[in-house]
């Protein structure tokens, strides 16, 4: 997993509020192999046409935000299945974090998972967000999980609140695996003394 | 001295690496079996974070649920998504090092059954698979579970799973089983009496005489469906017949290594006196041979008995039991026995061993199946089915009207090209009877090998005891 300390990107205005994990990639793409490539279809059906082809209103599809590595949406995002295809597709199109008023419980503990930062702040306080997120490319945010503050374009600051623990594990990058990599010495110790007692296995 | 252990509590113990405050354990697991359908996404993060396999040797992989169970599969898989589904795990254990057994290798078949044939199956060990079915291993007196496919990658990464230990729970089957009962009818019998959460948060320590007396294919078909109890995982104590089992099997240990592990396997059982949180004491006299009615494996009753009304139960089972006999087709009050079949199939992880394939054949030795009934057997490997072909029994089954299949998942669910048509009823040995688990509409009865073989012949639910 990527670490996330600081990260400093333009933010997609995504005001919809209930956006579900079938919206985020439908479920004829859970068949894949893979977790990466996912990005293409993200927000498949909202996205593109019956034909493939991409509609130009949509958020993502308008030149300014096509390289946007923030999301700044309406509450209750990430509802609906436990997917982790949703995490996923998200990063693979190179979204580092969402801000929303709030978020449905499987899917934020998923970003953690896939080093995305959800983040939840206020009503007013993502108001605010969104209304910066809508002057496009020239309005970059900044995040410091660090700090735990947002900078808006025009230099003011916003903190938020995150998980302790889980703090720790994106700025250092660490997944369950990587958690338990860090005890590498106690688990080579394990097989050591294991391979004496059992030396057929 | 120290306090008495369970069977459980021994192998547990063993393999912790280290404990949190909370409980929470990091444990060292001995095998790792990875079928192609939860593991592709695992090796993907595996390559994105540039992790290597910690322990190659101890991971097995093996293509068995997309596989067609048709001879002309050689020429390769017609549905795209399966066959990309299999080329990645090939590809994935070709650049991770892992011992793999390719469509055409005849040492392939499910996952389960492949375990114990090649001897990677052994007492004491802990082994995890990306499927729910991984309870089968505990057949050998080895702590074996599902996990999921982001535990697939912990493991491959580490040898070790996050893990809290689960409860203590026994279950003693007394007394001898009569004739014409099985080991398929023990387990469906226990799941009817605890339903099918009855087991959860426990992992079960099946022993008693008729435990005893079953072979190693009956114990796997017992632990095989603990996880249809709701248990985490199912145990048997290992015996001289595990032992018998396992010697001279390809990764079975051998000369003083063999000698090494039969003194420790010897210790594996748990001691007098040892506490369970649950009991629970079966006669086995009072077990008949039963079939499933429902879609729900608790569903379960003697042959003799009739089709249950919803009033007959309480809750909110009431409900349910009237979807799942809509869903069934079957009306209350109908004698089990009066319920016709379209199609029998025998194999799947709980029943596709040789010992299953015997009693097929001594059941249809020299008769029919009936008229206008799609009846299949697909062995559990590619050994099976050639031990089987050796045996004379194949020869039996073909005679009789049985379609001989190349070994997979098959019929046990809809994920390759043996489905069930919507409507059409079938007495399958497998383990699942969930609403289009082996094809959309399709109506699942869960029974013996025997009683399968006996609904062949008959073309409807029989009582395998009146042949
Ligand atoms: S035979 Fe059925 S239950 Fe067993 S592993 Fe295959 S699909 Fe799962």
């Amino acid at each position: 997993m990527d670490k996330f300390t600081t990260l400093t990107g333009v933010a997609a205005p995504m005001p919809l509020i209930n956006v579900d994990t079938d919206m985020i990639i439908p479920k004829q793409f859970l068949k894949t192999i893979k977790r990466s490539g996912l990005g293409k279809n993200l927000f498949d059906e909202m996205r593109y046409d019956d034909d493939g082809n991409e509609i130009p209103d949509f958020v993502l599809n308008k030149p300014q935000y096509r390289n946007a590595q923030i999301l700044v949406a309406g509450e209750n995002f990430g509802c609906g299945s436990s997917r982790e295809h949703a995490p996923w597709a998200l990063l693979d199109f190179g979204i580092r974090c969402v801000i929303a008023p709030s978020f449905a419980d499987i899917f934020f503990n998923n970003c953690f998972k896939n080093g995305i930062l959800p983040i939840v702040l206020p009503q007013e306080e993502v108001d605010k967000l969104m209304a910066d997120a809508e002057r496009g490319a020239n309005a970059v945010l900044t995040v410091d999980l660090e700090n735990q503050t947002i900078q808006g374009p025009d230099g003011g600051e916003i903190a938020f609140e995150v998980d302790a623990f889980k703090k720790e594990c994106l700025l250092n990058g660490l997944d369950d695996i990587g958690l338990t990599l860090q005890k590498v010495d106690q688990i080579d110790a394990f097989e050591a003394q294991y391979a004496k007692q059992a030396p057929w296995l | 001295m120290s306090s008495p252990k369970t069977l459980y509590d021994k192998i547990w113990d063993a393999h912790v690496v280290s404990e949190a405050d909370d409980g929470t354990c990091l444990l060292y697991i001995d095998r790792h079996l990875v079928h192609e359908v939860t593991s592709p996404q695992a090796f993907e993060g595996l390559r994105m974070a540039g992790r290597p396999v910690r322990a190659p040797e101890k991971t097995v992989a093996v293509p068995d649920h997309n596989v067609p169970t048709t001879p002309d599969r050689v020429n390769g898989i017609d549905n795209e998504e399966s066959r990309i589904q299999v080329e990645a795990l090939e590809k994935n254990a070709e650049e991770f090092g892992i011992e793999y057994y390719g469509v055409n290798d005849v040492r392939q078949g499910i996952v389960h059954i492949i375990g114990p044939e090649q001897g990677w199956t052994q007492p004491g060990m802990t082994i995890v698979c990306g499927d729910s079915h991984t309870a089968t291993h505990g057949a050998f007196g080895a702590l074996a579970h599902g996990i999921g496919t982001s535990e697939v990658e912990h493991v491959l990464a580490t040898q070790t799973l996050i893990q809290k230990k689960s409860k203590n729970m026994k279950v003693e089957v007394t007394g001898e089983l009569p004739a014409g009962v099985t080991a398929k009818d023990i387990t469906l019998s226990i799941i009817g009496a605890t339903g099918t959460a009855g087991g959860t948060g426990h992992v079960i320590e099946y022993c008693g005489e008729a435990i005893e007396g079953l072979s190693m294919e009956g114990r796997m078909t017992l632990c095989n469906m603990a996880i249809e109890g709701g248990a985490r995982a199912g145990l048997v104590a290992p015996d001289q017949k595990t032992y018998d089992y396992l010697k001279g099997r390809p990764h079975a240990p051998s000369g003083s290594d063999w000698d090494a592990a039969l003194a420790y396997w010897k210790t594996l059982y748990s001691d007098r006196g040892a506490q369970y949180d649950r009991e629970l004491v079966l006669d086995a006299a009072e077990i008949a041979p039963v079939v499933t009615w429902g879609t729900s494996p608790e569903d379960v009753l003697p042959i003799t008995a009739k089709i249950p009304a919803p009033e007959d139960f309480e809750g909110g089972k009431r409900d349910a039991v009237a979807r799942s006999l809509e869903y069934m087709g079957l009306t209350p009050g109908t004698a089990l026995e009066d319920v016709a079949i379209d199609t029998v199939f025998i194999g799947s992880c709980t029943n596709g061993r040789i010992e299953d394939l015997r009693e097929v054949a001594r059941i249809v030795e020299g008769k029919k199946v009936k008229d206008g009934l799609r009846a299949m057997v697909v062995p559990g490997s590619g050994l099976v089915r050639q031990q089987a072909e050796e045996e004379g029994i194949a020869e039996i089954l073909k005679s009789a009207g049985f379609e001989w299949r190349m070994a997979g998942c098959s019929m046990c669910l809809a994920m390759n090209p043996d489905q069930l048509a919507p409507g059409e009823r079938c007495a399958s040995t497998s383990n699942r009877n969930f609403e289009g688990r082996q094809g959309r509409g399709g109506r699942t009865h869960l029974l013996s090998p025997a009683m399968a073989a006996a609904a062949a012949l008959t073309g409807r639910l029989t009582d395998v005891r009146a042949l």
